[in-house]
C-alpha cells in the first residue's frame, strides 16, 4: 500500500474534508490502488524534459489598467449561506480555547 | 418525418422559411421531454414557460422582420456546469444545489445573442468528474438505447437528450473525454475543440488546463454550426486564443483531399472489445473507399496517459474546488452541530491521552499544530465540504491534495507534467505523417449502471483513448460508426492537430455522407 490510513487522515485535513471511519478505510484502499497504478510513470525517462503546465503558450495576457464595473456587493453576497448587510459571516476563531 | 427527428440545419431552414414557428418547435421538444425524460433522466431542470416565452419573442421579432441571430428559434440544452445568470447551476452537486450565478458563461451569452432558445440544464457527473453519470448527486441519466446502461459521462445528459431527440443541439464540456465518450456511447456527434478555441469563462472549473466546452449534435454539420457560434477569443478568459473563427458550417462540405489517416497501433491492443474493433476497422475501410491512405503508427507514451491525467486533473481539481468553503456560496453545515462535534472531539483527545496524539504525529507535524489547525472555521469548511461533495469528488480532492503535498510534488505532479510534454511530442510527430488520427473512442460499448461503481481505477481506465487529447490540448471528435449485436452505439474517435477543427468536421462530414449510422435513433421504449 503506497499510502497509510494516517496519511489519508492528514490529507483529509489539508484538503479540508472530514471523512468518517468507514470512508477513511475505503479511501485508503482506493487511493492505494490508484497510486500503485501511477507508479507506471516512474519508468518514463523525463531527464531534462520541461514540465508542460499548459497546452498553449500564451503568456502575459495584459489589458489596459482601466476601471471597469464589477459585481455589486448585493449580488456578490446573494448566494452566501450566512451573511449580514455587508459581509460574509463565519464562526468565531479568535479567543477560542 | 416528425419535427424532432430533423437536424438543426433542417430545422433552422424550416424556421426561416416560416414552415414552423419557434413556439411550435419548442413545444414539440417540451412534449418529447414530458413524454420520455422520466425514463432517460437527461435533464436536471426544464422551465417550459421561460422557453416558450423566449420562443414567442423570437417569433415576434421574425414576424416584424427584425434581424435575428444564427440559431434563431432553435432549442439548445446546456450542461449544468455552465453558468446561467439568475438560474440554478448545480454541477449535479449538493454543494451547489441552490446556487444561482450572477452572470452568464460566455458560451451561454453567445447562445442568447444568437437567439437560441435555452430549453433546459442537463445532468452530468458531479463537477464533471466521472464517465458514467452515476456520480450525479441527484440521479443517474440512462442510455436511451438501453435504459439499464450508462450514457457515458460526464456530459451524459447532454448526449442522451440529443440521442433521444429531446433537443436538437446541446453544450457539453470535455476535460478527459466528457463530450466524446458519451457521444460515442449514445450514438451522437460530439466535438472537443482545441484548448483555447472556446472561452471557459463561466464554465465551473474542474481542471483548468484541460477543460473545454464543445457542441453535441446529431450530425457533424450541426456541430459545425454550433461551434461557429461558440468559438472565438474572449477577453474574460486569458487562455482563449485570438485566432479568427473559420466558417465551419460552410467549409464542412468540402471533402478532404489526399487524406492520410493514422491508426495508433496501441489502440487496437488488449482491452479493446471485438465488436468495437470491427466497427472501427469497417469505418477505416469507408475512409479508404473515399480515397484516404492509411498509415499505422505509434504513440509511444500513450500507455502513460491515464496515469498522467489522473495526477494532473485531480491536482488542478483539488485547487479549483478549494473555493467551496461554505462561506461565499454553496452548502454550509449546521454550525451548532459542528461546534458540538468539535468540542466533544477535543475532550476525547484530552482524555484518551496517547493513541490519537501518536497517530497524528506519525502522519507528520505535531499533534498540537494539527489540532490547532482544526479550529471552528476549518471544521466548518471540512463539514460543509464533507456533506456537499459526493464520493468521486472527494476521491479526486484527496488524490490531488496528496500529490501536491510536501514531499510528493516532484514525484507526482512535476513528473506528470513532464510526461505530458512527451505525450504532446508523440502527437506532433504523428501529425507530421498523417492528417487525422482515427480509432475507438471507448474500449467497449455502454456498460451496465452499477457495474464499475466500486472500482474507480477501472472507471478511469475507460478513458484511455480520450485523455491524451486533453493533455496534448488538441481537438477530438466522436461520430457514430456502428452498433454492437446488442444494439448499442459505437463511436469513432477522430483527432487533429491544434486549431484544425475544420479538418475534424470535414472528415466527419465525409464519413456521414457515406454512412447513415448518425441518422439511427433509439426506438421502442417510449413508443
Amino acid at each position: 500500500m503506497p499510502i497509510s490510513r494516517q496519511e489519508v487522515e492528514k490529507v483529509s485535513l489539508l484538503g479540508r474534508l472530514l471523512l468518517g471511519e468507514a470512508e477513511l478505510d475505503t479511501m485508503t484502499h482506493q487511493l492505494g490502488d490508484i497510486l500503485a497504478y501511477m507508479e507506471l510513470l516512474g519508468e518514463v525517462d523525463t531527464a531534462g524534459v520541461e514540465p508542460m503546465a499548459h497546452a498553449i503558450d500564451v503568456s502575459n495576457a495584459f489589458r489596459e489598467d482601466a476601471v471597469q464595473p464589477s459585481l455589486e456587493r448585493e449580488q456578490a453576497l446573494a448566494n452566501a449561506p450566512h451573511r449580514d448587510g455587508e459581509c460574509y459571516l463565519v464562526p468565531a476563531v479568535l479567543g477560542e480555547g | 418525418m416528425p419535427l424532432i427527428d430533423q437536424t438543426a440545419v433542417e430545422l433552422l431552414a424550416m424556421l426561416q422559411a416560416g414552415d414552423v414557428t419557434s413556439v411550435e418547435l419548442t413545444q414539440a421538444y417540451l412534449d418529447r421531454i414530458e413524454q420520455i425524460d422520466h425514463q432517460v433522466k437527461a435533464f436536471l431542470r426544464v422551465d417550459p414557460n421561460a422557453a416558450l416565452e423566449r420562443a414567442e419573442e423570437i417569433d415576434r421579432r421574425r414576424k416584424a422582420g427584425k434581424p435575428l441571430g444564427r440559431l434563431a428559434g432553435l432549442p439548445v440544452a446546456i450542461k449544468d456546469l455552465l453558468c446561467t445568470a439568475g438560474e440554478p447551476t448545480t454541477c449535479a452537486s449538493k454543494m451547489l444545489e441552490n446556487f444561482r450565478p450572477p452572470y452568464d458563461a460566455t458560451v451561454v451569452a453567445k447562445l442568447k445573442a444568437a437567439d437560441a432558445v435555452l430549453i433546459g440544464k442537463t445532468n452530468m457527473d458531479e463537477f464533471a468528474m466521472g464517465g458514467s453519470n452515476e456520480n450525479s448527486a441527484f440521479f443517474p441519466t440512462r442510455n436511451p438505447w438501453d435504459l439499464s446502461r450508462i450514457p457515458g459521462g460526464s456530459s451524459g445528459g447532454a448526449a442522451a437528450c440529443v440521442a433521444a431527440r429531446m433537443a436538437p443541439l446541446s453544450l457539453g464540456t470535455d476535460t478527459g473525454g466528457s463530450i466524446r465518450c458519451p457521444a460515442g456511447l449514445c450514438g451522437v456527434t460530439g466535438l472537443k475543440p482545441t484548448y483555447g478555441r472556446v472561452s471557459r469563462y463561466g464554465l465551473v472549473a474542474f481542471a483548468s488546463s484541460l477543460d473545454q466546452v464543445g457542441p453535441m449534435a446529431q450530425t457533424a454539420e450541426d456541430a459545425a454550426l454550433l461551434l461557429e457560434v461558440l468559438a472565438g477569443h474572449d477577453p474574460k478568459d486569458s487562455t482563449s486564443v485570438d485566432l479568427p473563427v473559420p466558417k465551419y458550417s460552410e467549409t464542412i462540405r468540402k471533402p478532404l483531399e489526399n487524406l492520410r489517416i493514422g491508426l495508433v497501433r496501441e489502440h487496437f491492443g488488449e482491452g479493446l472489445d471485438g465488436e468495437v474493433e470491427a466497427a472501427v476497422r469497417e469505418a477505416v475501410k469507408v475512409y479508404e473507399s473515399l480515397g484516404a491512405k492509411v498509415v499505422e503508427l505509434s504513440l509511444p507514451h500513450g500507455k502513460y496517459a491515464v496515469a498522467t491525467y489522473y495526477v494532473i486533473a485531480p491536482c488542478e481539481a483539488s485547487s479549483n474546488l478549494a473555493r467551496y468553503d461554505g462561506v461565499h456560496y454553496g452548502h454550509r453545515t449546521d454550525e451548532k452541530k459542528m461546534a458540538a462535534e468539535l468540542e466533544a472531539q477535543r475532550r476525547h483527545w484530552q482524555d484518551a491521552s496517547g493513541t490519537r496524539q501518536k497517530h497524528w504525529q506519525a502522519a507528520s507535524g505535531t499533534h498540537e499544530e494539527l489540532k490547532n489547525q482544526d479550529n471552528a472555521l476549518i471544521r466548518m469548511y471540512r463539514r460543509s465540504r464533507a456533506e456537499g461533495f459526493g464520493a468521486e469528488v472527494k476521491r479526486r480532492i484527496m488524490l490531488g491534495t496528496y500529490a501536491l503535498s510536501a514531499g510528493y510534488y516532484d514525484a507526482y505532479y512535476k513528473k506528470a507534467l513532464q510526461v505530458r510534454r512527451l505525450i504532446r511530442g508523440d502527437f506532433d510527430r504523428a501529425f507530421a505523417e498523417v492528417d487525422l488520427l482515427v480509432g475507438p473512442v471507448t474500449p467497449t460499448p455502454a456498460y451496465k449502471i452499477g457495474e464499475k461503481v466500486d472500482d474507480p481505477l477501472s472507471m478511469y481506465l475507460f478513458d484511455l483513448y480520450t485523455v491524451s487529447t486533453n493533455l496534448a490540448g488538441i481537438g477530438g471528435m466522436s461520430i457514430p460508426c456502428g452498433f454492437s449485436q446488442a444494439g448499442l452505439p459505437i463511436g469513432l474517435h477522430l483527432q487533429a492537430p491544434p486549431f484544425e477543427e475544420e479538418r475534424l468536421l470535414r472528415g466527419a462530414f465525409m464519413f456521414q455522407q457515406a454512412t447513415d449510422w448518425h441518422a439511427r435513433k433509439p426506438g421502442g421504449f417510449y413508443e
